[in-house]
C-alpha cells in the first residue's frame, strides 16, 4: 500500500503539472481539493483519466470522484479494491 | 479615423527586452536556426496555481500585457484583442501526439482547452477578471495588424476606451522540425547576428510576445501614435512600392519626412528582395532599421518593430545593433514599419511620436 501511495503521488504531480510541490509535500491524508492540494474541477477530469489510464478503473458517475478523491489515502484505498491492471 | 495612441508597450523575445531602463544594450547570440525566447520570471506576474497549466505562449502573453497595463497605469482594459499566427502550438502538439500514442483513447482536458489560439487572450481575461470584448485574430503575418485594426475601428465607436492588443506566437518542437523540412527554417546552424549575410532560403525561427494598451485620449503618458496600419495578402515588388507610396501619400508626408524605416528582412534569400529593393530605391536615402536578426522570425515577429519605434521615441537613440544602413536621422518623429512573410500577408505601419 505504501508503495502504492507514493506512486500516485508522482503520477498526481506529473499528471497535473504540479510543478512545485514535491512527493514529500503531500500528506497522505491531504484534502485534495479545497484547502490541501488546491485542485480544481479540470484537475478532477484529469485524475479521473488517470484512473482508467494507469489502473484500469472506470468511473462511470463523475460524481463518484467526490468521494474517491477526498485524499491520496482514500485514491489508494480505492484503487486496491478495484484496479484491473 | 480616430487618434490612436500607445499608452504602454511590453515584449519578450529571444533577446533581453523586458529588462526595464534599457534598450538592446545587450544582445544575446545565437549559433543555430531555431531559439527560445528569453523568460522574464513570470512568478512575478502569474500565480502559480494558474501557471502550472500554461505553455510558453500563455505565460508570455499574460506577463507583457501585465506589463502594458502597468506602463500605462491601467487596471482593466475596455477590450483584449490578440493575434497569433499559430496560437498555442506547444499544447496542440502534445494534444495529438496523446490523439497518436494512447490509441484515441485517455484524452485529457487541460491539452485540449489549452490549445485553442485564443487561449492567451482567455487567460489575460481571467487573470484581469475583464469581461469586455475578447477576440482573437488568426491571420499569419499580419494577425498582429488585424488586431490593431480592429483596435482602431472600436476606438472610433467606443472613444476613451483602453484597448488591450498583442501578438503571441511559440516555438513548438515538432511543428518547428516540420519548417526546417519545407524549407521555411534554415537547414544549417547560422549565428543570428550574420543573418543577413546567408545565402540560402529560409530564415530563423523564434518566438515572443508583444503587448500595447492603446487608447485615443491624448494625454501627456502617451508614448507615440499609431497614424496608419495597412494589410495587403498578396503583392509583387512593384506594387508594394506603390502601395507604400500611396500609403505615405494619404497621411499628407512625402519619404523625406520618414525619418527611419523599420525592416522585417529575415535572411530568406528567396525573399528579402522586397526589402531589398526597397532599400536601394524609395529609402536609399532614409535610415534603414532591421530586428529579425535579434528576435527570430514568427508570424507576430512584426509587433516588435512597434515595440522598436515606441523606444526610439522614448530614448531618443538607435541602438547600432538595429542598423541596416550608416544613415542617421537627427530626429525621430515618423517612422514607417514593413513587413511580410514569403511575399505575402504585407503590412505597412506609420508610427509618430507623442
Amino acid at each position: 500500500m505504501a508503495e502504492l501511495v507514493e506512486e500516485l503521488k508522482e503520477k498526481i504531480i506529473d499528471q497535473l503539472s504540479l510543478e512545485d510541490i514535491e512527493v514529500s509535500d503531500i500528506d497522505n491524508n491531504d484534502p485534495l481539493f479545497g484547502d490541501g492540494l488546491g485542485l480544481d474541477s479540470i484537475d478532477a477530469l484529469e485524475l479521473i483519466v488517470l484512473l482508467e489510464k494507469e489502473y484500469g478503473i472506470k468511473l462511470t458517475d463523475p460524481k463518484e470522484g467526490k468521494a474517491i478523491f477526498q485524499s491520496v489515502q482514500v485514491m489508494a484505498d480505492y484503487i486496491t479494491k478495484h484496479r484491473t491492471k | 479615423m480616430s487618434k490612436c495612441y500607445i499608452k504602454g508597450i511590453a515584449s519578450i523575445t529571444a533577446q533581453p527586452t523586458t529588462v526595464e531602463d534599457q534598450f538592446l544594450e545587450e544582445i544575446i547570440s545565437y549559433q543555430e536556426s531555431i531559439f527560445r525566447a528569453s523568460d522574464p520570471n513570470y512568478k512575478e506576474f502569474i500565480k502559480p496555481a494558474a501557471m502550472r497549466r500554461m505553455s510558453k505562449a500563455v505565460k508570455m502573453g499574460v506577463t507583457a500585457s501585465q506589463m502594458a497595463l502597468k506602463q500605462a497605469n491601467i487596471e482593466q482594459p475596455d477590450a483584449i484583442i490578440t493575434g497569433t499566427g499559430m496560437g498555442c502550438r506547444q499544447d496542440s502538439e502534445k494534444f495529438l501526439e496523446k490523439i497518436l500514442y494512447d490509441d484515441e483513447q485517455y484524452l485529457t482536458p487541460t491539452l485540449f482547452i489549452q490549445s485553442t489560439h485564443n487561449t492567451v487572450g482567455g487567460q489575460i481575461a481571467l487573470g484581469l477578471k475583464c469581461k469586455a470584448y475578447n477576440v482573437t485574430y488568426v491571420q499569419s503575418a499580419v494577425s498582429f495588424e488585424s488586431a490593431i485594426i480592429d483596435a482602431q475601428l472600436m476606438l472610433d465607436e467606443q472613444p476613451n476606451s483602453n484597448i488591450m492588443v498583442g501578438g503571441i506566437d511559440e516555438i513548438a518542437k515538432t511543428s518547428s522540425r516540420f519548417h526546417i523540412l519545407n524549407g521555411d527554417v534554415k537547414k544549417e546552424e547560422i549565428h543570428n547576428l550574420e543573418l543577413l549575410s546567408s545565402t540560402t532560403t529560409g530564415t530563423i525561427a523564434s518566438e515572443g510576445a508583444t503587448f500595447m494598451v492603446i487608447g485615443n485620449e491624448d494625454t501627456t503618458n502617451n508614448i507615440a501614435e499609431i497614424v496608419d496600419v495597412e494589410i495587403k495578402y498578396s503583392a509583387s515588388v512593384e506594387e508594394i512600392k506603390k502601395d507604400i507610396l500611396e500609403f505615405i501619400a494619404r497621411n499628407d508626408l512625402e519619404i523625406t519626412a520618414i525619418d527611419a524605416i523599420v525592416l522585417g528582412n529575415n535572411g530568406d534569400h528567396s525573399f528579402d528582395h522586397y526589402y531589398q529593393e526597397l532599400q536601394q530605391t524609395l529609402f536609399k536615402d532614409t535610415e534603414q532599421l532591421y530586428y529579425k536578426h535579434l528576435i527570430g522570425e514568427y508570424h507576430t515577429a512584426s509587433a516588435f518593430a512597434y515595440w522598436i519605434g515606441t523606444k526610439i521615441f522614448e530614448y531618443k537613440n538607435v541602438p547600432d545593433v538595429l542598423r541596416l544602413n550608416d544613415k542617421k536621422s537627427q530626429e525621430h518623429k515618423n517612422i514607417l514599419i514593413y513587413n511580410h512573410y514569403r511575399g505575402e500577408n504585407h503590412s505597412i505601419a506609420l508610427l509618430r511620436k507623442c
